[in-house]
């Protein structure tokens, strides 16, 4: 209380002083008089300085900071923009030109119109209709852009964001549509560039809207839905069509990226399937309007990244958040829940099961084995260097302890992870009775399909132990059953026996590239460039949540470390060579062996090419995200790969380009796949 | 809550503290001085003698403004923004916290929601056709001093650019001169989709009303078709260039084809009115010239064209513009404040500038009144005679049919009280005495005489770098121009060809501004007739409605008094609008521009003629009957500054808010016909007008 009244006081004093300043005799507080006399006397300019009081102090400074502010803003807008330039050049020495720039140059000039089709997630999705807590929000970005909605109104962010948990298609009263043209996924956030790079050059040598044109479509959707709701597949069509037509007959090259590999995949039998189901663009479509297809950083065969964000929601990141500060992604202090709320929204997804991995353990190993076995990150790095022998590293392989069983998608536990499969003892969770609902009622409001599982369930899960690519998808239909339901029935994982099977006309499998067909159409050149060089999520080791009242039960465990510096588990996360999300394994095994020749998956004899790119991080700061990252959105930017796609679309063929261009073992490892072709 | 309240104290006494030491030597400082300048005046004062009591006084009120001082200059600036920032800031977050709506504020059901709570669901798909300049053109390739701004906006949007670097915008917005594409090394392409023309500036909107409602409805993207085209273009370049008119084809068929074979409802604004003229041509002719899509195409696909303050016969304002490079407001500028504009003190010259890349853009062209004096009038006639523009404010709507008699009366009043019947056959006249003068009393001057007279030119070389047409025009052929004193729409042309013959040349092989005598013709299958409604047939498909929407009851130019600038030595733009030619009060005529009525940028006459009699009922221009309707939004100015631009406007480009106007516009794109929507709505004295033109139809 004292304290209180003494900064009455003193505010009172302010006043007077103030009264002072005006008319110097005001000064009738005799209570101030007393205090000040002795001060008035000991200095004479104290007076003065009880004249700025708080309010002006702040005010002044706020002035100086706003000042400051506006003065950089001027120099800042004053600056003549190849300022940074100039200094980047002075410290790191000349940039070498952009390749559409070195390019037109050599005299390549568009030729080829060209189709982007943007992956999951870099997409904008904008809104169209919405509930009354999305006011004002009409035609504005809810994903893509700043992203200022997720702060303002999180829940209702959510709530729109979130699919309709049976139909997999909009909840009532809620309509948010892909953003189209090339705004849609030319940078995913101020500054963040995804294609803008790739357009910038394009432009250089010509390109413009009526020869460039983004295939958005609404990534939350299950591919076919796509065509359901919006008539996606079929606006690209007609598009793809016109602008062949508009453009002198020269064919398109379309550039998928990430999970627009997979719907262009869907695309392509689409459009040639007959009309309920498809587009009814007859057999030889392809082949007439489609030049390449150059796949960038494709999940062909799924991620196992996917795996980890559908059963617990996290990947690395996330797990890493988690072990740097424990509590703050669980705790409910805050009433946040955040991964709850993710996996709930999440789960909506159809699409984001398109990525699970496919072909099972033929492709992605057993308990025992699998296809990159013996792989070390420090390998690579020293073949780089070209210091070792090769057979000296064939020998530091067999000498590792700890070898990876990559094949173990899921391990509960990391000795389980590590020891012979001989010794786990396994118990199957898919008959145990989900168990009572554990859920009590605080929890309702962030529901996921855990709280149905009960704590039964969620025990035999654990006691599994071991799962592989083929055991994970029972896993999650146990898991998650609704969502799995649905999406069961517009994806497959399986590999096909025997193609000619009439189940496989229908549109589940046509994503899927082991139970499909390209179509026939020789001419089409099918590239695969991905960046290698940067150790990717391959495997998890998961245990059990402490707390697995409200939260989900299952948690990627973080605290499993290799045993030195070689291995690959670290955080919990075994990984291996890729781009970061994609694994060597999916991206390239299709065009490297799956798709080579004349195989029964490539009746047509397509030629294929697997183009890699080698991760170099950025020098320097100043370097923004490099231009030779090899990082799955990263390597949009890379200089390498831009002008491998520019020259394509320029007209050169996959043979002018050089062929194949290989870092990793991708070869080694497909061999060692067991695949009837 | 003592620690806390300890930290607050703490931080309420340190900057008080910390401060001080600063202010403190300053003040000591300023103590000095002003010691040693109060020491001074007192010996000046002493000198003089004056009394000392009385300085004795004013050396305490010294003291007291001396307190004040110590507040230095820039720490109370500082202080005053500081401030203001503060106030700022927490008015901005207090309008963020507002709540959406107020009470106490409810505010008008928009059409959208209302017409979708009677059950109006989206039905037919739409297409709009933005004008010109409302549609945003962005950057593709440009020269060196464009750096960074590739894929940005160069037109729509905030147009900081021209802010920042002047002479490059207006560089890289110009065509070339001799094409009418683009020149070297630089690409400026329309924007596509719906962002090109939903906001021209931010906040101010052009079709965003529009697409908010039809979104009420259940329209998105699959169902709606913004058809963005570089509006600087003539209409068949924007096929050659940019593949425009194709593209629009493919999407409608697209449309048509994903939404159930529902036919679709266009709806084109201002200049798009003419552009789809072109494409419904365009899209039926054979391949080479056209779009191959055959006979039956327009009938196949497309149910309604609602044209949106159409400009069918082109608006007087494009003649000015091309000639002088300014329009009313830019009249009442250089009225209000001469020198402004023409100064070159800046070294600015802002209308040479303005009018050399205006003259390179070929759609302007396509604005310049049709159908000559049959349509427009001449020397002493002209159908808006009578005008009363004083009477133009409100009226009574006239729906079909029982227009005729009050209408009459109404007219006739007005042409008694007018004193000098405006003559608005005389698009431009010198002086505002030829405008009202018989015409057996007006000199005629030969242009074409002129033309082969002149061919000096006298340009001096320090006006080369804005260079205009002008300058190649000799003084004498000038002089000349302005002694022919008065231009009707046929001689206009003339002029036209006369003072931009350049111009003329590259956009007469793309418009044509004459009437069909034969439409047979096999001429007119030429693409340069195809955007003219008078010499063209609209496509075989009677079951087409077509609409004309218009504001009315805005004062609308439609002919100007003109008269030489003063001649600089830089020669300059030489004629300008004589904006001291003011009529009576009740006349049309007000700073050197006649009004009739109209949407501010239309006059009634070139909007609604069409509808209204040349393609009504089966004419030669109408073959095979298609219905029209006139609809016309009488306007209301907004009754209050909240109101924004007002849900009743008529202005040309406000009408695009118009809530009646929008649900006009939903009710047809969810299946109603014109008849169901209440057919024609006249306010004006369009039917009458149409009536004294006399043209075979």
């Amino acid at each position: 209380m004292p304290l209180i009244q003494r900064r009455k006081g003193e505010e009172a004093e302010k006043a007077s002083s103030s009264n002072e300043r005006i008319a110097p005799d005001a000064s009738e507080d005799e209570d101030r008089k007393k205090k000040e006399l002795s001060p008035k006397k000991r200095k004479k300019s104290a007076g003065e300085k009880s004249k700025w009081s708080c309010l002006d102090n702040c005010c002044w400074f706020v002035g100086c900071v706003c000042t400051v502010w506006w003065l950089l803003l001027f120099l800042y807008n004053a600056m003549p923009s190849s300022f940074p330039q100039y200094v980047t050049e002075a410290i790191t020495g000349p940039l070498p030109d952009p390749p559409g720039v070195k390019l037109k140059k050599e005299g390549l000039r568009a030729k080829h119109p060209v189709v982007f089709v943007p992956g999951i997630v870099t997409g904008g999705l904008e809104l169209w209709e919405g509930h009354e807590c999305a006011e004002g929000l009409f035609r504005k970005r809810l994903w893509g852009g700043t992203f200022g909605e997720v702060y303002k109104r999180p829940l209702c962010w959510v709530e729109h964001m979130s699919l309709d948990n049976e139909t997999g298609l909009d909840p009532p009263g809620i309509r948010l549509r892909p953003v189209t043209g090339l705004v849609a996924a030319d940078y995913f956030m101020p500054g963040y560039f995804v294609w803008a790079v790739l357009i910038a050059n394009l432009a250089r040598i010509g390109y413009e809207e009526k020869t460039m044109y983004m295939a958005a479509y609404d990534w939350r959707l299950s591919f076919q839905n796509t065509e359901v709701r919006d008539q996606t597949l079929s606006r690209i069509k007609s598009h793809i069509e016109m602008m062949v037509a508009t453009n002198g007959g020269k064919k398109a090259v379309v550039i998928p990226h990430s999970m627009g590999v997979l719907y262009f995949l869907h695309f392509m039998k689409w459009v040639e399937a007959p009309a309920p189901m498809g587009g009814g663009g007859g057999p030889d479509w392809c082949s007439k309007h489609i030049k390449a297809i150059m796949n960038i950083g494709g999940p062909f065969l799924g991620v196992p990244k996917a795996v980890a964000g559908l059963f617990s929601s996290e990947a690395k990141d996330i797990a890493v958040a988690r072990a740097i500060a424990p509590g703050f992604l669980s705790n409910d202090i805050f009433r946040v829940q955040t991964l709850q709320h993710v996996m709930k929204m999440s789960r909506t997804w159809d699409s984001t099961m398109s990525m699970i991995p496919k072909g099972g353990e033929t492709i992605w190993g057993g308990l025992d084995w699998s296809p990159e076995e013996g792989y070390l990150p420090s390998k690579r790095r020293q073949r780089m260097n070209d210091t070792q022998v090769s057979s000296e590293s064939g020998t530091n392989n067999s000498s590792s302890r700890a070898r990876a069983n990559y094949g173990r998608i899921i391990s509960f536990g990391k000795d389980i992870a590590e020891s012979p499969s001989s010794e786990i003892e396994m118990i199957d969770f898919r008959d145990a009775v989900k168990g009572q609902n554990l859920a009590n009622t605080t929890c309702r409001d962030v529901w996921t399909e855990y709280h149905d599982m009960g704590i039964e369930g969620v025990r035999a899960v654990a006691e599994h132990k071991v799962y592989t690519a083929e055991t994970v998808l029972d896993l999650l239909y146990f898991v998650a059953p609704k969502m799995m339901a649905r999406g069961s029935s517009h994806f497959s994982y399986g590999i096909a026996d025997d193609l000619d099977d009439p189940k496989y006309k229908h549109y589940k499998y046509w994503s899927n590239p082991l139970e499909t067909k390209l179509p026939s159409a020789s001419d089409i050149e099918i590239f695969s460039m991905y960046g290698v060089g940067i150790p990717t999520e391959r495997a998890y080791i998961y245990k059990l949540s402490p707390s697995a009242e409200c939260y989900i039960p299952f948690q990627i465990d973080t605290s499993f470390e290799g045993e030195d510096e070689d291995s690959c588990l670290k955080d919990g996360v075994y990984t291996v060579e890729g781009d970061e999300t994609v694994p060597v394994l999916s991206a390239g095994f299709m065009c490297a062996r799956g798709w080579r020749g004349k195989t029964r998956f490539n009746p047509s004899g397509i030629r294929t090419y697997v183009r890699e790119y080698d991760h170099a991080p950025p020098a320097n700061l100043l370097e923004g995200r490099g231009t030779q990252s090899g990082a799955h959105v990263d390597v949009m930017g890379n200089f390498a790969l831009i002008e491998d796609i520019i020259r394509v679309a320029a007209g050169a063929t996959g043979e002018d380009l050089g062929g194949d261009q290989v870092y990793s073992d991708i070869f080694k490892w497909s061999e060692k796949i067991n695949l009837a072709l | 809550m003592g620690s806390v309240l300890r930290l607050r104290k703490l931080c309420y006494v340190e900057p008080v503290k910390f401060q001080s030491f600063g202010s403190i030597k300053n003040a000591e400082k300023q103590q000095q001085q002003k010691e040693r300048i109060v020491s001074e005046v007192e010996s000046v004062v002493q000198k003089n003698g004056r009394d000392d009591d009385e300085d004795t006084t004013r050396k305490k009120t010294d003291k007291g403004k001396r307190k004040i001082r110590e507040w230095r200059c820039i720490e109370s600036c500082c202080w005053v923004i500081g401030c203001l920032c503060c106030v700022w800031w927490l008015l901005v977050f207090l309008y963020y916290s507002l709540p959406a709506a107020l009470p106490g504020f409810q505010p008008p059901m928009s059409p959208g929601a209302r017409l979708g709570r009677e059950g109006a669901r989206a039905l037919h798909p739409v297409v709009l056709v933005p004008g010109i300049s409302t549609g945003g053109l962005e950057l593709w390739e440009g020269k060196p001093c464009t750096e960074g701004l590739f894929r940005k906006r160069l037109w729509g949007g905030s147009f900081t650019e021209i802010l920042k670097r002047p002479l490059c915008w207006l560089e890289h917005l110009s065509l070339d001169n001799e094409t009418g594409l683009d020149p070297p090394g630089i690409r400026v392409r329309a924007v596509p989709g719906l962002e090109a023309a939903d906001y021209f500036a931010p906040g101010y909107s052009v079709w965003a009303v529009l697409i908010q409602n039809l979104a009420k409805i259940g329209y998105e993207e699959k169902n709606m078709h913004m058809a963005a085209y570089d509006w600087r273009l003539s209409f068949q370049n924007t096929e050659i260039r940019d593949k425009a008119l194709s593209r629009l084809k493919s999407t409608i068929e697209l449309m048509y084809l994903t939404n159930g074979c529902k036919k679709v409802v266009v709806v084109p604004h201002s200049m798009g009115v003419l552009y789809f003229l072109h494409f419904l041509k365009w899209v039926e002719a054979p391949p080479s010239m056209g779009g191959g899509g055959r006979l039956g195409w327009c009938a196949k696909h497309i149910k309604a064209i609602m044209n949106i303050g159409p400009p069918f016969l082109g608006v007087p304002k494009a003649v000015s513009n091309i000639l002088s490079s300014e329009a009313k407001d830019v009249a009442v500028i250089r009225s209000m404040d001469p020198g402004v504009l023409d100064s070159e003190i800046l070294g600015l010259q802002t209308l040479e500038h303005a009018m050399r890349v205006a003259r390179t853009w070929d759609s302007i062209i396509s604005l310049v009144p049709k159908g000559g004096e049959t349509i427009w009038g001449d020397l002493d006639w002209s159908p808006e005679e009578g005008h009363g523009c004083s009477l133009a404010k409100r009226r009574t709507p006239q729906f079909s049919g029982n227009n005729k008699n009050s209408n009459h009366t109404n007219g006739k009043t007005t042409f008694s009280a007018m004193k000098e019947p405006a003559k608005y056959g005389r698009i431009i006249s010198f002086g505002k005495e030829a405008s009202y003068l018989p015409s057996s009393q007006l000199p005629s001057v030969d242009l074409k005489e002129l033309l082969l007279g002149s061919p000096s030119t006298i340009s001096n070389s320090t006006c080369q770098e804005v260079w205009t047409e002008y300058d190649e025009l000799s003084r004498e052929s000038i002089r000349g121009v302005a002694d022919n004193k008065v231009y009707t729409s046929r001689t206009l042309l003339d002029l036209l060809r006369f003072v931009a013959p350049k111009m003329m040349q590259r956009a007469e092989a793309h418009f044509s501004h004459g009437i069909a005598d034969n439409l047979d013709d096999p001429k007119y299958n030429h693409y340069k007739y195809w955007s003219n409604p008078l010499e063209m047939r609209l496509p075989d498909a009677p079951d087409i409605e077509i609409y004309c929407l218009y504001g009315v009851g805005i004062p609308t130019e439609r002919s100007y008094v003109y008269k030489m600038s003063p001649t600089g030595k830089c020669k300059s733009i030489p004629f300008r609008i004589d904006s001291t030619a003011e009529g009576y009060e009740d006349s049309c005529l007000k700073g050197g521009v006649y009004f009739v009525d109209g949407d501010e940028s239309v006059p009634v006459l070139s909007s609604g003629f069409m509808c209204a009699r040349g393609w009504r009922g089966k004419t030669r221009f109408n073959p095979s009957g298609a219905t029209t309707y006139v609809r016309e939004y009488q306007h209301r100015p907004p009754a209050s500054l909240l109101e924004g631009r007002g849900a009743a406007s008529g202005a040309h480009l406000d009408i695009m808010g118009n809530v009646a106007f929008i649900e006009d516009v939903l009710r047809v794109a969810a299946g109603a016909t014109g008849k169901e929507i209440g057919g024609d709505r006249i306010y004006s004295d369009i039917m009458r007008m149409s009536e004294r033109i006399n043209i075979g139809l």
